[in-house]
């Protein structure tokens, strides 16, 4: 596949929150802030950062994606549709019968993905456990592992950070959705992280942050990841979740919730939310297509 | 011919079950090269040990963290090795159940899952480390096979067959030596039932070491003139119905044997099957619905009735209620 890059990315990335909204809408369920937040990563990993090829999900070369926060599988489903996984109508069957796009995403359900998840805090020794077989392998394949912040919270997330600190395992990025959210609330007063990037490095961490949506941000700190041979590599993204519909913006009550089944205060009437939420986004696209010309 | 020609004697081979294991993996190790093992710091004691010194690139040690030890198995699985994972039963499959549940079973990821030190024959150690609901907590998960096998012999037989095996797998072991009551080539085979000893009046259908106290018992009750059956249900799931249901046709009379709950573990599996096809009286024996404490090993059987005096009790019961139900 060939790279995509810039404006190429950021329309790409605009494309996959349409599916998003689009998805959502049908399904009557899921979540829409964390999915929006982390468009541009996941844009950016699968059009450029990514060796995977689209036409063979077992391909031995390819680089692994864990996503250990199940819940924002819509990105992952539509980027994976976007890059031609699967045929692009297939995302409105999310969360129906007999659909290959469950609520949580399943490694043997989809071509795409490689481990099931949704309880938090799981992915990141799995991703672990394929760092490790590469290396004994002798394999450069990289692994990338995509965490929320609050999924911080896990016991067993300490567990594996212990682990991949000691065992240096330099073949792993992890790449954590910082959006400052959880269910019940704002991730500080929920049970506070901070500092966070000094505990990572207490844990031998390399640590960078950046900008979530800004995609030459996210490439180039992937690819200084690389270039650490001695430990492993933490990119904090600080993403606004619910980016790019501007009524979903910083407001932690669109982490669960699907535009068009509830009012929620200060958004607009159910009835009109994906209307407004599609509209936000063509007017981006806009903005985008503008800047670059 | 399945037993030892010593059953009852003085001189039979003592041995743990664990041995079995670690001994199984060892030759499994030798054979593939995708064999690892992982420990939460229990290397020695789950006979991880001796594939550690043999193939230390192969090994992995986790530290006392059992939730991310079944994660990296998984993963690792998920790339092609084929990891064993050795803790006390207690912490895995008991600490990291919902990994054991989503991150192996559910994504059928290629792991074996050794539980340690299981039954009240852990002894001085008390409750806290005495895993008596492991079987159940493991049966129920789908796509979970689950192997308790009853003397070192089978253990490194069904370690070898786990291996070999592709899916998502339990094994039992114990800590104390125990009788070698199966012989060399006595067969095994996951999934098949073994029958020890034939009989016609009462089946005992059990796992583990305490298999060998439905043994003991049957040479007793024989001079008595009452027939005992003792099969060998190794296979907890998936298990083997048509041996359970041929038992039951032929005795019409039942017993479980086994060092758990009573509740949801190998007897209720199989009454599962006989509720279904083929129901006659049944007798459970094994832990009563409490927790065991310190204490030696037989005195922990005795008192909480697991050992022979509790099997023959068990079988004289379902014989009464047999013959009034006749």
């Amino acid at each position: 596949m060939d790279k995509l890059n810039g404006s190429q990315l950021q329309l790409k990335a605009n494309d996959i929150r349409q599916d998003i909204i689009e998805m959502l809408l049908e399904a009557k369920s899921g979540h829409s802030a964390g999915p929006l937040g982390m468009a541009d990563v996941f844009a950016s990993l699968y059009f450029n950062v990514l060796k995977h090829d689209p036409t063979d999900s077992k391909w031995e070369g390819r680089d692994r994606l864990v996503l250990s926060c199940g819940h924002i599988c819509p990105v992952l489903y539509a980027t994976l549709a976007e890059s031609g996984y699967f045929p692009k109508e297939e995302l409105k069957t999310l969360r129906k019968l007999d659909t290959r796009l469950l609520g949580h995403p399943h490694n043997l359900a989809l071509p795409g993905i490689e481990n099931s998840s949704g309880p938090l805090g799981q992915g990141l020794s799995q991703a672990i456990g394929m760092a490790l077989a590469l290396r004994m392998d002798h394999k450069s394949n990289r692994v990338y592992c995509i965490c929320s912040d609050g999924e911080q919270n896990e016991g067993q997330i300490w567990e594996a950070l212990m682990f991949a600190g000691k065992n240096r395992l330099n073949n792993l990025t992890v790449i954590l959705d910082r959006n400052n959210i959880q269910i019940d609330g704002f991730t500080e007063d929920i049970m506070p992280l901070e500092p966070l990037k000094q505990k990572y490095e207490a844990f031998n961490f390399h640590v960078i942050e950046i900008d979530g949506h800004n995609t030459d941000a996210i490439i180039n700190a992937c690819m200084e990841a690389k270039a650490i041979y001695e430990k492993p590599t933490l990119i904090i993204a600080h993403t606004i979740p619910g980016k790019g519909v501007g009524f979903m913006e910083y407001d932690f009550r669109w982490h669960g919730t699907p535009p068009g089944i509830s009012d929620v205060p200060g958004s607009p009437p159910k009835k009109e939310q994906a209307a407004r939420a599609l509209k936000d986004l063509r007017t981006l696209r806009g903005q985008i297509v503008g800047e670059h010309q | 011919m399945m037993l030892s020609d010593k059953i009852g004697q003085s001189d039979i081979e003592q041995q743990p079950t664990r041995n079995g294991f670690g001994e199984g993996l060892v030759e499994l190790g030798d054979k593939n090269p995708n064999v690892v093992a992982l420990t939460g710091d229990l290397s020695e004691s789950t006979r991880v040990q001796a594939f550690q010194k043999k193939y230390p690139e192969r090994f992995i040690e986790v530290g006392v963290a059992e939730q991310n030890m079944m994660g990296i198995a998984a993963g690792l699985a998920l790339s092609g090795k084929i990891p064993f994972i050795g803790s006390y039963a207690t912490f895995s499959p008991g600490r990291n159940w919902d990994q054991l549940r989503v991150s192996v079973a559910y994504s059928q990821a290629n792991v074996k899952i050794i539980g340690a030190h299981t039954g009240v024959s852990v002894g001085p150690d008390g409750a806290t480390h005495q895993a008596l609901e492991d079987i159940a907590i493991v049966r129920v998960i789908p796509n979970m096979t689950v192997v308790v096998p009853c003397d070192y012999l089978e253990t490194k037989k069904a370690t070898i067959a786990g291996g070999n095996f592709v899916g998502p797998f339990y094994l039992r072991t114990t800590r104390e030596k125990t009788a070698v009551f199966t012989r060399p080539e006595t067969p095994f085979e996951i999934g098949k039932a073994n029958i020890l000893k034939d009989g016609t009046d009462v089946a005992v259908i059990g796992c583990g070491p305490v298999l060998y106290n439905a043994l003991l018992a049957a040479q007793e009750l024989e001079k008595q003139g009452i027939s005992v059956m003792v099969i060998n249900n190794h296979t907890i799931k998936p298990i083997d119905s048509e041996t359970i249901i041929a038992a039951a046709k032929k005795c019409r009379a039942v017993v479980t044997l086994e060092e758990h709950q009573i509740s949801a573990g190998a007897g209720s599996a199989v009454c599962e099957v006989l509720a279904k096809s083929y129901p006659v009286p049944v007798e459970m024996v094994g832990m009563p619905d409490t927790f065991g404490q310190s204490g030696e090993p037989e005195q922990l059987l005795q008192r909480y009735g697991m050992d022979k005096e509790a099997v023959i009790k068990a079988i004289q019961k379902v014989i009464q209620r047999k013959d009034k139900n006749a």
